[in-house]
């Protein structure tokens, strides 16, 4: 099949970038999408055009590396896939595709399709961990985690941190990949001790990085590639609303953020 | 050169233990005083960063990803094994040492290996203690299978996804000392080189993947977790980025580097499609247990896979290997694959796969069942082929997985450069030539929580290290060293892609040096190997330039490397004189068709010293004891 391209491309450093054509030809369904875009690569690279910037890794949906809009779609028209893991077989012989990098605040854009994520780091340094220090543990077997507990937990852990859910929010809101840090440790017993400040820490840290705020339109949930359920978000305002009263005699306050901003990034 | 693997006497149970008491204590209040560089921020490299921190060292950790959560090790399904016997099925920290020095075909190190059967038991009470989301019981304890046919149930697993949920349990831990201020991360930041002062490694020159930044940074001890090898085979299950040059690089400044034909080959993964193909995708090893794998009797049965009736197919592991059948290890697996589709029998349009058929385990076990236990990897098997494996038998074709061989080190991880420790996948200790499965991710953390830790503690306090800086020599030696290099790649603007030489490169490494070799096959490929590197550096393209992120220029430099690599992957098989795990060398096998070892001349790690471009390198042995474990013909008949 043949699939006409629009591809974002902005040089480094560059404040705009711009939508530019290419022709994918003799593409095979069984590709990968991203295989479709290393052959345009090496035919732009042949003719001694520069390729297209795009970040990816395992290429089997887990890492969290790749991700881009496809027709305005994060991660494109199939639900609960990454890009990495989206076959030629979903597209049409002639079709048109608009391929533009996940666009928010917190996630300025490197080059063409690659964006600085690192927010995402801080937002987990702020708190989304549970504080034991190596060879502090107790027995595996000594704390019962219900089943059905673990499963929710590892529900919300199956995050990925690619990014797609705040490129679908109108408002760039990052409340679904908080959300689900907080709710995978909310739900085991060892993530019981720290979940108020944990709470009332990363989402201090997610206001700080400029993310915009939920009001609950949902697109995160239907174009995350884990199918992670705004459910999560529901029990990320719950910790916190609840944390914000119990914890009140120590406030936090965004004036004395958690951290330094610039604690998860780059030297 | 006389190897000095620092192997604890006395009984094997009391060796760690001995040895830690044994080791130096760094004061606390002096670890703040130290730097220490961690490279890759895997199971291994993260676990030792956050746990360094959490000692007090000064940590500064570099990846060239744009988070610590990215590594590979994130993409592990199976599990994690531990000798916990919460089953009660007979386990012991002695059985899994055991099982592991056998399944490595006797060529890893008993010591080693007993340490990390031992440590099993901390990673899970470590790991659990974190919140990483174990498959639990109804009751609230930890939940095991059995993997890769092993005859007690060890493995624990979170879902199908165990890599990342023991990746971001060490990604938090990190993320936490970030926070203290412990470590300093260092994203999109390629390690280009090792710098050794006054024989002892002092620090790394980097090239930052966004600016293209060229910079040295200083420290007490190098550690490198920076995982396998795998993709100088160009088509391998790890993903894109993973690369030797930071093991290549340490390897050129004098560490040596063990066993680098030791490599192994997945029996299930998704059969390549076409030249573009860019990886391979790997299927959990669990499905072995339901699947039966057959092919068409005849050669050259294009007919559909339901359309052959039974008398026409031939399952070839239960008819070769009738006690365990579907289950034989992974390098018997998957050598069968290779010679099945050999002789004109595999299936699929390339001719190279065999069909892992479920719908006897359906029709005995119901729809239910099957979807309840590989549910997940089936929607993976149908999304990336568009077959539907509840209807047709899955096609699987075995791929480059995971490399035993890695840089040399004693028992304290510590490489022949002294001050430069390596741990996880980038080592070579603990596999031998053969890997269990669920057993990576244990190594990574072991060496990264429990090992590291104490080991680099003692080369600290016993050192005098003197001062030094960016400005010494060798600093600024190993900086125009990699600007040479950089620019070099960036001047040959000749016609062909870096991808292109990379495949070629692949092909023949993957036809001489995979799942069978002969010294024929590896004579060839040594000859062609330099041919095509002299090509590379003639006529490779890389547009763009070196201060911008350039993704050519980062594969050029990693396929640089490979070229070299490949090079002694196949020097290091052609000198090893017999079949032993994964190196299967074609003159020496059983009436069976089986590995056949020769302990007594081959029972040793081959370790090698590199002695400059264009000259062979010096092979050093390191004999290998067996006192517990003694060594016998594996047989799975």
């Amino acid at each position: 099949m043949n699939v006409t391209l629009h591809v974002w491309r902005q040089k480094q450093g560059a404040g705009k970038g711009r939508m530019v054509r290419y022709e994918a030809r003799n593409v095979s369904e069984d590709m990968s999408f991203l295989e479709m875009l290393d052959v345009v690569n090496e035919e732009l690279i042949e003719k001694g055009e520069e390729p297209i910037a795009f970040d990816h890794d395992c290429r089997e949906g887990i890492c969290g590396m790749c991700g881009f809009m496809i027709n305005g779609v994060a991660h494109g028209p199939v639900p609960g896939t990454t890009v990495c893991e989206l076959h030629m077989r979903h597209f049409k012989d002639g079709d048109d595709l608009y391929i533009e990098p996940w666009r928010a605040r917190a996630f300025p854009v490197i080059k063409d399709l690659v964006v600085n994520r690192s927010a995402f780091d801080r937002i987990i340094a702020a708190g989304g961990y549970i504080s034991v220090s190596t060879g502090s543990a107790p027995d595996g077997n000594a704390i019962p985690v219900p089943k059905e507990k673990a499963e929710r937990a590892m529900d919300a852990a199956a995050c990925i941190g690619c990014g797609a859910c705040v490129a679908a929010c109108p408002n760039a809101a990052a409340a679904l990949f908080t959300g689900a840090k907080i709710t995978h440790l909310a739900m085991l017993p060892q993530g019981a001790p720290e979940r108020p400040q944990r709470a009332l820490k990363m989402v201090l840290q997610m206001k700080e990085e400029m993310f915009g705020h939920c009001t609950n339109i949902g697109e995160c949930e239907a174009v995350c590639p884990k199918q992670i359920s705004i459910e999560v978000i529901a029990r990320m305002n719950h910790d916190f609303i609840r944390a914000s009263w119990s914890e009140r005699e120590a406030p936090y306050r965004a004036d004395q953020p958690a951290g330094e901003p610039s604690a998860g990034g780059c030297q | 050169m006389e190897l000095d693997a620092k192997i604890p006497s006395g009984p094997i149970e009391k060796r760690w233990e001995r040895h830690r008491f044994n080791l130096k204590l760094v004061n606390p209040a002096n670890k703040r005083k130290y730097n220490i560089i961690v490279v890759g921020s895997g199971l291994a490299g993260g676990s030792a960063s956050a746990t360094l921190a959490e000692l007090g060292y000064n940590v500064h950790c570099f990846f060239f990803q744009d988070s610590p959560r990215r590594a590979h090790s994130i993409a592990a399904q199976g599990g994690i094994n531990a000798a916990k016997n919460y089953q009660n099925d007979g386990d012991s920290i002695y059985r899994l040492f055991f099982d592991t020095v056998k399944g490595g075909d006797f060529r890893s190190r008993e010591s080693n290996v007993y340490r990390l059967a031992e440590i099993s038991l901390n990673i899970i009470d470590q790991c659990v203690a974190q919140g990483v989301p174990f498959a639990r019981e109804y009751g609230g304890a930890l939940a095991n299978r059995s993997f890769g046919g092993a005859q007690v149930s060890r493995t624990f697993y979170a879902r199908g996804q165990t890599g990342q949920q023991l990746l971001l349990g060490a990604y938090q831990a990190l993320m936490r000392q970030v926070e203290a201020g412990k470590v300093k991360l260092y994203p999109r930041t390629e390690m280009l080189d090792l710098v050794v002062i006054d024989g002892r490694a002092r620090g790394i020159v980097t090239r930052n993947l966004i600016t293209g930044e060229i910079r040295s940074h200083v420290a007490d001890a190098v550690v490198l977790g920076t995982g396998g090898y795998g993709n100088a085979y160009y088509l391998s299950t790890n993903a894109k980025g993973s690369n030797a040059t930071a093991i290549w690089r340490a390897y050129k400044r004098g560490a040596l580097f063990a066993n680098p034909c030791f490599t192994q080959i997945h029996p299930t993964c998704i059969p390549v499609t076409g030249e573009y193909q860019s990886k391979l995708t790997l299927m959990s090893e669990s499905l072995r247990n339901d699947g039966r794998i057959w092919v068409p009797l005849k050669k050259g049965d294009k007919r559909a896979a339901n359309e052959i009736p039974h008398e026409e197919r031939d399952y070839y592991l239960e008819r070769r290997y009738p006690s365990f059948g579907n289950l034989v290890p992974r390098d018997v697996a998957s050598r069968n694959a290779k010679a099945i589709c050999d002789e004109g029998r595999g299936v699929g349009e390339s001719g190279f796969g065999v069909y892992l058929d479920f719908a006897d385990a359906i029709h005995r076990l119901g729809r239910h069942t099957i979807e309840e236990r590989y549910g997940n990897l089936f929607d993976m098997y149908r999304s990336i082929t568009g077959e539907d494996p509840y209807n047709t038998p899955m096609r699987i074709y075995p791929a480059i997985h995971y490399t035993m061989g890695g840089l040399w080190v004693d028992y304290n991880l510590m490489s022949t450069i002294p001050g430069l420790y390596v741990i996880g996948e980038a080592n070579f200790s603990d596999h031998g030539a053969n890997r269990l499965g669920a057993s990576a991710l244990m190594q990574g953390l072991a060496d990264g929580y429990f090992v590291l830790p104490y080991t680099i503690g003692d080369y600290l306090a016993g050192t005098k290290l003197d001062k030094t800086g960016t400005d010494h020599p060798a600093f600024q030696e190993a900086e125009a060293n990699v600007r040479c290099i950089t620019d070099r790649l960036l001047k040959v603007n000749g016609t062909r892609t870096v991808d292109s030489f990379h495949r070629e490169l692949g092909k023949l490494l993957w036809e001489y040096c995979g799942m069978s070799r002969t010294a024929e096959g590896l004579k060839y490929a040594l000859g062609k190997i330099p041919e095509l590197r002299e090509q590379f550096w003639k006529d490779v393209k890389v547009l763009g330039g070196s201060k911008e992120l350039n993704q050519s220029l980062e594969k050029a430099g990693r396929v640089a490397d490979y070229f070299e690599l490949g090079e002694l992957i196949c020097l290091d098989a052609l000198t090893r004189n017999e079949s032993c795990g994964g190196h299967f060398r074609e003159e020496y096998q059983t009436a069976d068709g089986e590995a056949l070892r020769n302990d007594e001349d081959y029972s040793y790690a081959a370790a090698w010293q590199y002695q400059g471009e264009g000259v062979e390198p010096v092979l050093h042995k390191e004999r290998l004891e067996f006192e517990y474990v003694h060594p016998s013909q594996r047989s799975y008949k």
